[in-house]
């Protein structure tokens, strides 16, 4: 059983749900990602989402643009993220997915990257830009790897359509809360509750939401719907203050602010 | 040749649809829409009428006979897209995405733009048709191409600058997508190159294709035979496509693809993915891209605004890798030589993007006889880069 599979099997057993930020490597640089990350858990989080920079993301929002490009900016390179990675994961009580581009993944070659991702400890892989019809080469590399690779299903997506891609996904299945870019938003679509039911009897795997989500009253009004909830932009935002406060601050910022959405799961 | 892309949007290993699942839905009717809409012989009929009487289709085939003499060999000929209703080929292709547009009952318009040829000729279409029109242009290119900017506006389109990333055409393109994401329920991407997810390189070819047609025709009609070369600038690729598709099957006419050499070889000099780069995922396709070792999107350089791009359109790649069309380079340097030569001896200022084309036609012309015949698509008209050569030559035009 994968890391992923046994994190939602412990987590339905205990009636529990799964928090999961969303950071990006090396913003500033690896050395406070890996901090970012034991606080993150150490707070409660189930899992860790974490982005690796790219040049040209077009799903995602302001926020999480910038981080990337800071990230960039500071060179940061995908063996410097694995190194890291490496160290972190076998003392990190939860497991580590990526969040990364296909244009990176194709750079290496599925295999190669898969191979190099399972060597750093890392559970699976989401791409946001592989749509389900072209994942066929990275489902093979993951499949026999043990990696998860985790598909995203938008409100936009056909019934049919949805249910073909949950066959194809491992690990836990994105349910994407809005059309449209990452980022913070004040209000949720009232149909995400009927959408994600409505998937949650058509398969076994997990579901998680995410893309929007902030705020307290948001994890309440989601995670009794869903196996798991993603908030990235808001956590994002608070790293970027790292430039100009301390960095003790910054953390206990972070703490400060996922410590309320956790008490929110339930 | 096998009728491309197949019906995963393919050209051989390239093309495919690398985006986020939101867009698929989107694409998906896209691509239905369009192929009923070839079916229908009402919808070619709509759009001939307005290529004619509105573009003023045919665009000539104009012998340049001062400038052959000039360079000792061959004929030039030159396809006079830049003629056209808004001064460049792009047109072409923004009024059938608009029919399109209306078939689908979309109501809004977004557009990248590099030049902003294809801003203006996507602000025009809307107008004609009554639809919303957003353009995303780079900071950099809303500065060297200022005329185009405002012509917009006048033509009651919004003009949004994108300050992220090099703040040129690659950037413009991530803005428009992101746009998309969210409104991709009422607006419609006019996308203005062969870039890009299935069915885009399809589409805009198939719509810029007229060009080539015509050309074959008035070859066949003026010289009596078939060019020897057809010769035209690559930066996403879409006049280039538009003029060699038709001539893909006539094995005796060279096709040469021109991009932009930049200042050096060195990367970072130049916008050259065909010549110098590898085979990547850019702007949902796969194709050759000039990128790092971590697939990173790398920076590029052009004088001209239009090819300052990354990356190209995947049919190119899949004729580069049959060897169908060979592609050069011509640096900033021999483009800013190829607009003078046209500027004084034809009474015809190019724009710097069809000047690459220029430059590297005048060269093969002189290693060829003057039986010979050279077609230059001469794709846009280069008043909008008059301001932006005066500041490259430190010259005040008030």
């Amino acid at each position: 059983m994968s890391a992923i599979d046994q994190l939602f099997t412990d987590l339905r057993v205990a009636g529990r749900k799964a928090f999961m930020p969303f950071i990006t490597a090396g913003d500033p640089d690896l050395e406070f990602t890996a901090d970012v990350l034991r606080t993150l858990v150490e707070r409660g989080s189930s899992m860790c989402e974490l982005g690796i920079p790219y040049s040209d993301p077009i799903a995602d929002g302001p926020v999480i643009q910038a981080s990337y490009t800071r990230a960039l900016e500071r060179k940061i390179k995908l063996r410097a993220i694995l190194d890291m990675l490496q160290r972190l994961t076998p003392e990190l009580p939860a497991p580590v997915v990526t969040m990364v581009s296909y244009a990176i993944v194709y750079r290496r070659g599925p295999e190669r990257y898969v191979a190099a991702a399972r060597a750093a400890g890392i559970a699976g892989a989401i791409v946001p830009d592989l749509p389900a019809d072209e994942a066929q080469p990275l489902a093979d590399a993951c499949r026999r790897e043990g990696l998860s690779l985790i598909q995203l299903i938008t409100p936009n997506t056909p019934r049919h359509r949805a249910l073909r891609i949950a066959e194809r996904t491992t690990g836990f299945i994105y349910y994407v809360s809005v059309a449209g870019i990452t980022g913070e938003r004040n209000e949720l679509p009232p149909e995400i509750a009927e959408n994600v039911a409505w998937l949650r009897e058509q398969t076994p795997l997990p579901v998680c939401i995410g893309f929007g989500i902030s705020r307290p009253e948001h994890v309440r009004a989601l995670a009794p719907v869903a196996d798991g909830l993603i908030v990235g932009s808001a956590i994002v935002r608070r790293i970027a203050e790292a430039s100009h406060k301390p960095r003790e601050q910054v953390l206990r910022d972070i703490a400060e602010y996922v410590d309320p959405l956790l008490a929110a799961m339930g | 040749m096998p009728s491309l892309p197949d019906a995963s949007g393919r050209f051989g290993t390239f093309g495919g649809r690398y985006v986020p699942e939101t867009l698929v839905g989107a694409l998906d009717e896209l691509a239905a829409q369009y192929a009923k809409a070839c079916q229908d012989p009402s919808f070619q009929a709509e759009l001939d009428t307005l290529l004619r009487h509105y573009v003023g289709r045919p665009s000539p085939l104009y012998l340049a006979e001062r400038l052959s003499r000039e360079c000792g060999g061959a004929q030039i000929y030159l396809k006079r897209e830049d003629l056209n209703h808004t001064g460049a080929h792009k047109i072409n292709n923004t009024l059938g995405q608009a029919l399109l547009t209306r078939r689908m009952g979309k109501h809004r318009v977004i557009a990248e733009t590099g030049a902003g040829q294809h801003g203006v000729a996507t602000a025009t279409a809307c107008a004609r048709f009554g639809l919303e029109c957003v353009v995303y242009m780079g900071a950099e290119d809303i500065r060297r191409q200022r005329p185009n900017v405002f012509s917009m506006k006048l033509l009651g389109a919004e003009v949004r600058p994108v300050t992220s990333g090099s703040r040129t055409l690659r950037d413009a393109i991530n803005e428009a997508m992101r746009d998309w994401m969210a409104s991709v329920d009422t607006t419609h991407y006019c996308l203005g190159s062969v870039v890009g997810p299935h069915p885009f390189p399809q589409i805009v070819r198939d719509f810029q294709a007229v060009i080539g047609r015509e050309a074959r025709r008035q070859c066949l009609d003026q010289l009596g035979r078939l060019p020897d070369v057809v010769v035209a600038c690559v930066g996403g690729g879409s006049n280039a496509a538009g003029i060699f598709y038709p001539f893909l099957d006539d094995a005796e006419v060279r096709l040469a693809g021109v991009e932009a050499g930049g200042r050096s070889n060195a990367p970072g000099d130049h916008a050259a993915p065909l010549c110098f780069g590898s085979p990547g995922v850019l702007h949902g396709s796969f194709s050759y891209v000039m990128q790092d070792e971590d697939g990173q999107t790398a920076d590029v350089h052009s004088i001209s605004a239009g090819l300052d791009y990354p990356g190209t359109g995947p049919e190119h790649s899949y004729w580069k890798d049959i060897g169908r069309v060979e592609y050069a380079q011509a640096t900033d340097a021999e483009v800013l030589a190829a607009f003078d030569r046209l500027a004084r001896c034809e009474g015809i200022l190019p724009a710097l993007e069809s000047s690459h084309a220029l430059a590297k036609a005048m060269d093969l012309a002189a290693t060829l006889s003057p039986e010979q015949a050279i077609v230059v698509n001469l794709s846009g008209r280069g008043d909008k880069d008059a301001a932006e050569i005066a500041r490259l030559r430190g010259e005040e035009i008030g």
